[in-house]
Parts: structure tokens; sequence; C-alpha cells
């Protein structure tokens, strides 16, 4: 069989050879180490510059370096109220983002399959998405009072449309020949939707959610700020406090502590995209790391 | 363009035979109206009269104009013809993705299989996970599968690969994959939008090598599109030549299988080169 093994010989030489595993756990090191030095790097900038700022006595009764906030947060950080107050923030976050999931999921599909309901809705959800979540809670205060409620309702406004629009989009964009090779094979209905459209849609779905996460923790923090429940002590509340207080050092170590919990939300996300386009061939191999 | 009244006009005749007569196919060669008749074969294919028309109004284009094939059981023919002779809406037409205008549309009820230029996987489905979804929609008990997806994988020789990705593949490989998949819904008939079209000459070839066996061992029907010449007469059993605007047939060639042919013989060359000058010839016609 010359065919064959021709055949044979052209698809080994046209598949990359395999590099293997080179370096092992050294090159696990090097790679991290690649990817976080110019993020230490940008963190140690913004701290000098803090620090000169702060040397050259700008506003010099209230700006304080950042050693006392960082020593300041160091302590709070032994304490159980800091991990408390984190700990009922993030619950009221988790609550609203997993009712924002399912409300943004469903409308999402419904508008993307009905033609009606997207004339009708489609651009509301756009609409809602620009809207500064923070004009909800003034809103949300006088429909449910000063209460989880009112913070879940701001939350879940933030959060659903974006997951909503991503999963309208997914369904948008799936690529039309991949819609011919599959109504070719015979899928229609339910089944198109559930071995073709839906895994198509899962890239923009998690853009979606991304993005979903980011709306929805910057509606909390401006819902807790208004929002104060008698008994619970939210981050929020914290810095509405601290504020009150003209406290330099509590307000910038509450605002660490918020930044650093997106930041690491949205890193979990982003590697969950990253993974998900690396399985699609979506990534360029050079500059995945 | 607008369209003319002369839609019934019916394809002009064919000189192009017998020029063809005087190629390296001269004994062989018959006129497609006698080989194209299945005697004691069943046909495949039929279409009557197809018409099909895009738009209306002013806008109205005719893709083809009173196109009528018949194709035989275990026939391959290859269609021919310049951009915009409607090739891919005929294949189209007989996938039953789209209806015609006018004129009928006849597969028997036998499965139909589309494949085209790009192999269209779904890129979060591994190859095996590609076939095996086919197999899926057409029914087969999740048992089955398994083992028919490895001997479709083993048919197009990527049995080894069943676990990659199609970006981890070749373009030739993505092709077969996606021959495998079309071959997964044990369709009797296969058409192909120019599915080679995008590939190097050499694959190219060895795929054709690799579609003449596979056509053999399953005895498939194919219908094939190509702008390639020489893919078509080293391929075809007959070759349809569609016109421009609307699509018509304008030749059809018989050409009998004597071995296996290359896609360098002489012959075949022979039988290219006659086929683009009268392709050329069609196209003139939109020039002048």
């Amino acid at each position: 069989m010359v065919a064959d093994q021709a055949l044979r010989g052209l698809d080994s030489l046209e598949l990359p050879p395999d590099p293997g595993r080179q370096g092992g756990p050294g090159r696990l090191a090097r790679r991290t180490w690649a990817a976080f030095w110019p993020k230490l790097l940008a963190v140690a900038l913004v701290l000098a510059l803090w620090e000169v700022v702060t040397l050259a006595g700008w506003k010099k009764y209230v700006l304080k370096g950042p050693g006392p906030v960082f020593s300041n947060l160091w302590q709070q950080m032994q304490h159980e109220m800091l991990w408390a107050t984190i700990g009922w923030t993030m619950r009221s976050a988790l609550e609203g983002y997993l009712v924002a999931l399912v409300i943004g999921s469903v409308v999402g599909l419904l508008v993307s399959r009905i033609a009606p309901l997207r004339a009708a809705v489609g651009s509301i959800i756009t609409g809602l998405q620009t809207m500064p979540s923070v004009a909800w809670a003034p809103f949300a205060i006088v429909l449910f009072g000063e209460n989880n409620s009112a913070i879940l309702f701001v939350v879940i406004l933030g959060a659903a449309p974006s997951i909503a629009n991503g999963l309208i989009s997914g369904v948008d964009y799936t690529p039309p020949l991949l819609l011919r090779a599959g109504k070719t094979m015979g899928l229609r209905g339910f089944a198109l939707y559930r071995y073709l459209i839906l895994p198509a849609s899962l890239p923009a779905f998690v853009a979606g959610l991304k993005q979903g996460w980011a709306f929805a923790w910057r509606s909390l923090m401006a819902a807790e700020l208004f929002v104060a429940i008698i008994g619970q002590t939210s981050i929020g509340q914290v810095l509405d406090t601290d504020q009150q207080n003209l406290d330099f050092v509590g307000v910038s170590s509450v605002i660490i502590v918020i930044l650093v919990i997106g930041i690491l939300v949205d890193t979990a996300f982003t590697k969950a995209d990253i993974a998900l386009r690396r399985r699609r061939g979506l990534l360029d191999p050079a500059a995945a790391t | 363009m607008r369209v003319s009244n002369e839609q019934v006009t019916p394809p002009a005749g064919r000189p192009g035979a017998s020029a063809l007569s005087a190629a390296g196919f001269a004994d062989q060669t018959r006129l497609a109206d006698q080989a194209g008749q299945p005697g004691d074969r069943n046909i495949a294919v039929r279409l009557t009269e197809v018409s099909k028309a895009y738009g209306a109004g002013p806008s109205r284009l005719l893709a083809l104009d009173s196109v009528s094939v018949t194709v035989a059981d275990g026939e391959f023919v290859c269609i021919i013809g310049a951009s915009g002779c409607g090739k891919s809406t005929l294949l189209n037409l007989v996938a039953g993705l789209d209806k015609p205008t006018s004129g009928q549309v006849d597969t028997g009820g036998r499965r139909v299989g589309l494949m085209f230029q790009e192999p269209a996987l779904f890129p979060w489905l591994t190859a095996g996970r590609n076939v095996e979804l086919a197999l899926r929609a057409r029914g087969v008990p999740r048992a089955q599968r398994p083992a028919m997806t490895t001997e479709l994988l083993d048919t197009v020789r990527l049995g080894a690969f069943r676990d990659k990705r199609p970006h981890e593949l070749s373009g030739g490989m993505r092709q077969r994959v996606a021959m495998a998949r079309a071959l997964a819904l044990d369709a009797d008939v296969l058409l192909m939008d120019e599915p080679f079209g995008a590939l190097d000459a050499m694959t190219r070839d060895l795929l054709h090598d690799e579609l003449e066996r596979i056509c053999a061992e399953r005895t498939l029907t194919v219908l094939f599109v190509t702008h390639n010449v020489r893919e078509a007469a080293r391929l075809g059993d007959r070759v349809i030549l569609l016109s421009s605007r609307p699509g018509r047939i304008i030749e059809e060639y018989a050409l009998p299988r004597q071995g296996q042919r290359r896609i360098d013989s002489p012959e075949v060359s022979e039988v290219a080169a006659r086929l683009t000058d009268r392709l050329r010839e069609e196209v003139g016609r939109h020039g002048s």
C-alpha cells in the first residue's frame, strides 16, 4: 500500500513534533516567575509612588503612607472581625451571583430563541447593562427596606444582563457552517441546542459570566454603602464607617481588600476562559503562558 | 441580473462529447445520455427540470435554470463550472437543505451526506467524538457507537488520532475526519462541495486515491462539485459542465474507467485541457 504509507508519512510530517516535558518542576517555576515578576514590579512601583507622595507632604494631615496602611491591614487580619465581614459580603455576592446566573441564562436562552421577545427586550437588556448600579440602590431600599433583599436585588440587576447578553451573543455567533453541518447530520430542535448551539456558545457565555461577576462585585459594594443591616457588618459598611471617621488608614485598607478579592475572582474566570480557548484551538500556542 | 423568459430552454446540444472522442478516452467515450442511463442500475438521484431563484422582483437571481440530472447508484459524477454556476445551490437542493423554485429533486429516500470545503468539525469535540455525534444523531444505540467510531476512523486511516481535537490535526486530516463523519450517517449518496479545494496538491492527490477506495468499498454514489478540471477528469465517471448565471447544463462527458487513473496521466490531462477550453469559452461569454 504505497498510498497508505504516503498518507501516514504526510500525517506525521504535518503534525508538529511533540515537544515533550522539558525541565519538569524547574520549568514550572520559571514560567510562574515569568508571569509574576511584571505584576510584582507594577505593585512595587505604585507603592513607591504612594510613599514618595506621602514623604513630599501632600495632604500631610490626612494622607498616610503604605507602611501604616499595611500594618493596620496585617493587624486586622489577626482578628476574626475582618474575616467575618469578608465572609458576610462574599455570601451576598455568591447568592446574588447565582440567582443572576439562573435568571440571566434563562432570559438569554429565551431571548435568543424567540424573535418577538428579542425585539421586545433585547435592547432593554443592553440598556440595563449600561445603567450604573448605584442608581438602583435607593430604588431597592424604597422597595424592600434596608435589608438583604435590597442588596441582592441590586447585585442581580447588575450581573444578570451581562450574563444574558453573553449567552445571546454566543448563540448569535454560532458559525453558520457548523449549523449547516449539524442540520445535515440531522440535528434538530432540542438536540441542535444541546449538541451544537450551546457548546458553540460556551466561550461567549464564559466571557459574559466574567463580566457579570465584575458588575456583581461593583453593584454589591454600591449596595452595601447604602444599605446598613443591623447586626451584620459588611465590607461596604466598614468603608462607610471609616469614611465618617475620616480614617484614611481604615478606608485604604478596605479598598485594598475589595481590590484583592475582585482580582482573585477575576483571575479564576480568566483561567477558565484560557483553558476553554486552548481546548478549542482558539489560542495562539506561542502566546499562551 | 435580470432573468430572461427562456427558462425552459433545454440544455444546449452536446458537441463537446464528440470533441472529446478525439481525446485519450476515445474508444470508451460515449455520449453521457447513453452512459448516464442506468439500464439495470437504479437511479440514486434524479433532478427533473430543477430551477432555483433567489430574491424577487428586479433583484431576482436565477441560480439554476432547468437542470435535469440522473445519477445511478454507485456512480461518481463531477460537476464543474466557473463562479456563479450554482454548484453549491445544486448540492443544497439534493441535500434537502433548500427547496427548488420549480422542478423536482428525488433521492428515493436515500440517506444523503454532505461535505464542504471546510471540514466544519465541532472544535470542542475530539475527532472520535465528532464521528460519534453523527452516529448519535442517526440514532445508533450508545453501546454500538464506540466500535463503529473505531471502524469509521480506521476507514479514513485516522484510528490513531481519535483523541485529537480538530485544531491539533492538519487540514487534510480534518477533511478525512469530516469524511468519516459523513460516512457515519450511513449515507448512500455523498455530496461533496469542493472538499479538497483548500488542500495542497500532494494531500489532495492522496485523498483522491482514498476517496476512490472508500467509494469502491461502500458502493457510494457521489456528486462531487469542483472548479478544478483536473480533479474532475481524475475522479469522475461522468463530468457535468454548468454554465454561469444562470447555471445550466452545457455539456456532459462520460469517462468510463479503465483501471486506476492518475492525476498526471496523459488521458486525464487531455480531458482536463478540453474541459478548460470549454469552460473558458463559457466564461468568455460574460466578458463581452
